[in-house]
């Protein structure tokens, strides 16, 4: 008797629980998305009605026109191919040159490797932003002002070490007896890191790709600084451009915001299933 | 690439650099007496420590109870988990800006709400009086901060075993107990590692700033980093400014050894 009570309890105890949890998370996703939202409400509506008291929650006309307007107001095609080619080419290279560097550190145990993790944290100390000026004069000095490259080679930069240190551990945590029966079957170092160990750290790939294109599709300081020419700038320095206008024109502003934000938004969810596991290959090593 | 512009920067720093960008050799320490004389300096410093402090704190207080959340099944977390994803992924420039907007004093959402609600009968300039700007600065801070802290610590999370979880339950520890004395210990690692993240992110934050007041009104709401920003390209000098953001890496330096220390970081690793 005692028991089936003690049960009945628990059961409804539980049911209760996620009613409240279910209710709590739905609020956080709510909050989270929220300037998301009216980022979106504002973007369709005209003009005339984001100037109007009190302020309406929905848009009376959806003025959707506003895309096409600011597609034609602003070089948006030109700043958009800037970030494209920007970040891929800056994430590639990052990818290029640590992959190399992480396997090294991951599979062979050297002194200091427990360093390696401050170092890292170094590195991301001399964040892009605290370096601005002497990334300024060092542009100068090499003649890098107004080109692509010179956003390309410092975004690179700034994102090996973490790339570096979430890929090696993930190479650390493939067993070697795995890369070793390839090499038994006749496959060289090279081939079995590319046919073998790299499939398998595939979920390191995707997570540093995403950080690396993800960070120098959002960078704004260094390009601001760095990029005076339309033709070199991303979206993020070319829709602030709106802002420093007499009247911001929040439905443009918005518009083009989402334009920015939506594929980069797309991208992470694509890879929230690996985000966790590669963040917890990265803090447990 | 990284060290180049460091060293670059600290020798700019002992300078004298015109407004065109071209030096006039070195002038010792002269750039830091300027800076030391700066009758804003003490109040930026100040206010650089609380922004860091605060905003890293509320953001642990808040990721910690979201990702214990997010970490238990119910129906929909999927869905939410792709919401807490847009912030992070969204760029903070953009994001300060749709803040800017819904903390309009006119034609903000905000306002509409709370007037909707009958909790306020005017409007409320929110970015109009500097403490009200800078909470809200720190509220849009946290916001951004909030979805990467959470990620870890959900990552931190899945590496303590369900067994665990079971074993303590068994024991009859209750929920609060568990949370105390199993879950929070096992989360220390990563808990640091966002942490420190957090740290050099916050402090090193420039957009959220200078989207939202541009540091103003006057230097009210700047930070060692957007003031850095400012003695360079609106005073257009660059000496100083360099001087500024040597001072700068100092602080944050002392930060993170302080931050390491006291929470033992070799113990844990």
């Amino acid at each position: 008797m005692t028991t089936i009570l003690v049960k009945k309890k628990k059961r409804r105890k539980i049911t209760g629980r996620k009613v409240s949890l279910t209710i709590s998370g739905w609020v956080i996703g709510l909050i989270f998305l929220g300037p998301y939202v009216e980022m979106m409400i504002t973007s369709v509506k005209s003009k005339s009605e984001i100037l109007s008291i009190p302020t309406t929650y929905l848009p009376q006309h959806w003025t959707w026109s506003n895309y096409i307007t600011i597609w034609k107001q602003l070089p948006l095609a030109q700043y958009l191919r800037t970030s494209i080619v920007v970040s891929l080419s800056a994430t590639l290279l990052v990818l290029l040159l640590a992959v190399p560097a992480a396997y090294y550190v991951g599979r062979n145990k050297f002194r200091g490797r427990s360093g390696f993790l401050l170092l890292v944290l170094v590195t991301q100390m001399f964040s892009p932003t605290s370096l601005v000026i002497g990334i300024f004069r060092e542009v100068i000095k090499f003649h890098l002002v107004n080109t692509w490259m010179a956003l390309i080679l410092v975004y690179a930069a700034f994102n090996m070490a973490f790339s570096i240190w979430i890929l090696s551990s993930f190479f650390a945590s493939i067993p070697i007896e795995i890369e070793e029966a390839a090499w038994i079957d006749g496959a060289s170092r090279l081939q079995a890191l590319l046919r073998v160990i790299l499939p398998i750290a595939l979920p390191g790939l995707i997570t540093a790709f995403i950080f690396t294109f993800i960070s120098a599709w959002n960078e704004f300081v260094i390009a601001l600084t760095i990029e005076s020419s339309p033709a070199h700038q991303p979206l993020t320095v070319g829709l602030e451009s709106l802002i420093g206008q007499y009247q911001v024109q929040w439905q443009y502003l918005f518009a083009g915001s989402l334009i920015a934000i939506v594929p980069v938004v797309i991208l992470f969810a694509l890879i929230e299933k690996w985000l966790v596991s590669g963040l917890t290959a990265g803090s447990v090593k | 690439m990284v060290l180049y512009p460091a060293y670059e920067m600290i020798r700019t720093s002992f300078m004298n650099i015109d407004e065109t960008g071209t030096s006039h050799g070195f002038t010792g320490l002269s750039n830091y007496r300027t800076l030391i004389h700066n009758p804003n300096l003490i109040s930026v410093l100040e206010r650089t420590v609380i922004w860091t402090i605060t905003v890293v704190a509320v953001t642990v207080l808040i990721s910690l109870p979201i990702a214990q959340i997010l970490h238990a099944k119910f129906p929909g977390r999927r869905l939410v988990r792709y919401a807490l994803i847009v912030p992070w992924a969204a760029s903070v420039v953009m994001t300060s800006t749709s803040w800017l907007w819904i903390l309009n004093g006119y034609y903000g959402i905000l306002n509409r709400i709370l007037l909707g609600l009958g909790l306020i009968q005017d409007q409320i300039q929110f970015l109009g009086s500097q403490i009200q700007s800078f909470a809200w600065l720190i509220v849009v801070a946290v916001f951004v901060s909030v979805p990467f802290t959470t990620y870890v610590i959900l990552a931190g999370l899945t590496t303590i075993g369900e067994d665990i979880l079971e074993a303590s339950t068994v024991d009859g520890a209750s929920g609060w107990q568990r949370y105390k004395n199993i879950i929070f210990p096992l989360l220390r690692p990563a808990l640091l590692i966002g942490m420190v993240i957090n740290l050099i992110n916050v402090f090193n934050s420039f957009p959220i700033i200078w989207v939202m007041t541009t540091g103003g009104p006057g230097y009210s709401t700047d930070t060692t980093t957007t003031l850095a920003y400012k003695i360079s390209f609106r005073n257009a000098d660059m000496g100083q400014s360099a001087a500024m953001a040597t001072i700068n890496f100092g602080i944050i330096l002392i930060f993170i050894l302080f931050f390491l220390k006291v929470s033992r970081w070799r113990e844990s690793t």
